[in-house]
């Protein structure tokens, strides 16, 4: 594991290395864009802890990357990216947490940001990623007799489906 | 057009045909409709794309549609008859402009402006449409990406030409007329 850089992370987010200190994987600073890689596990509690204690208001969108084809190699394939934005302190900080291959699921977040719903349902229906307790996981995008998730690097890239049954464009 | 010249006419003809000379003018009916409805498309933007804002360039007054007599735009499929779609379509919106196309009244026309619309242009992937023909049927196609206020005027008059070169009897109901 990687040597973190806790003087930075507690510069921008006091309290958050401390809180969370066993599970976060990667901190990195671009240009002033902070982003920590932390463990799946914890995501709830490390959202609900910058949402309360950090000021953290917004979650401006949450996506998922298919690393499958990447250089280097990253430690899954999967990995989900959480970014938030703090209207009362003016900062921006991303959270990104790597999810397997076989078993791509993590919890959902839609009870601490209401936006997080449709973002979850969007990284589902493009990347095939679970959002546990998502009250209505379904396809937002992609109409309703469309098979896997075309953003996903093995998915052909002229994979084009066609719609047979006009109702279920809307799943109606 | 006036009455003074009536004196030019032969003296045979009765005085109301005589005065039918000067106010009247004879033409096939089908021409006289065609004419008429070439002249006052309504059409009705179906815009999704950057297409879009090139028509509204094309509506307003630099390029000025209404020169055409195609400035009545509507928002409502049951007052329009040339439905423009302008931009991308993807799969899952099909069924609805099928049903937007249904709900118009004949005669209609459609114009697939732009080439996502015209063949899917550069979205050759999961989610567009390979061009709207699938679906309804296209009179005219435009190509550009975006095409110009000139291309789509262009495409206003092939269609114009199309129009005034068609019948005005519905094709499903032509076999009632020659009993064929």
């Amino acid at each position: 594991m990687p040597e973190i850089d806790t003087s930075l992370l507690e510069n921008k987010l006091p309290g958050f290395s401390k809180e969370f200190s066993g599970e976060i994987l990667e901190v990195r600073d671009y240009h002033g864009d902070l982003t920590v890689v932390m463990s799946p596990k914890i995501i709830r509690k490390a959202l609900s802890f910058l949402k309360t204690q950090l000021n953290f208001e917004v979650l401006l969108d949450v996506f998922a990357m298919d690393y499958s084809k990447f250089e280097p190699v990253t430690p899954e394939r999967f990995s989900v990216i959480y970014n938030l934005y703090s209207l009362s302190r003016k900062r921006r900080v991303r959270l990104k947490l790597y999810l397997n291959e076989q078993n791509p699921e993590v919890d959902s977040v839609h009870d601490l940001y209401a936006s997080a719903n449709w973002f979850e349902r969007e990284a589902w229906d493009l990347f095939g990623i679970k959002f546990l307790d998502h009250p209505h996981l379904t396809r937002i995008l992609c109409h309703n007799e469309f098979e896997g998730h075309p953003l996903r690097k093995d998915y052909p890239s002229d994979g084009y489906q066609q719609l047979r049954k006009a109702s279920a464009s809307l799943g109606l | 057009m006036t009455s003074g010249t009536s004196t030019n006419q032969p003296s045979v003809l009765p005085p109301v045909e005589a005065e039918s000379r000067n106010i009247a003018f004879t033409t096939r009916l089908e021409d006289f409709v065609n004419w008429g409805r070439k002249n006052s498309l309504w059409p009705l933007p179906f815009g999704t794309a950057c297409c879009a804002i090139e028509y509204m360039a094309t509506v307003s007054s630099h390029y000025d549609i209404s020169r055409f007599g195609a400035e009545v735009v509507r928002f409502s499929p049951r007052q329009s008859d040339c439905l423009l779609v302008l931009g991308t379509v993807v799969e899952k919106m099909g069924p609805i402009l099928r049903e937007i196309y249904d709900q118009m009244l004949e005669p209609k026309w459609v114009i697939a402006v732009g080439v996502c619309a015209s063949s899917g242009g550069f979205y050759r992937a999961y989610h567009v449409m390979q061009g709207i023909d699938e679906i309804v049927p296209v009179d005219v196609y435009v190509p550009g990406c975006p095409p110009t206020p000139e291309g789509i005027i262009y495409g206003m008059m092939k269609l114009q030409e199309k129009i005034s070169k068609g019948g005005i009897v519905r094709a499903r109901d032509r076999h009632k007329l020659t009993g064929k």
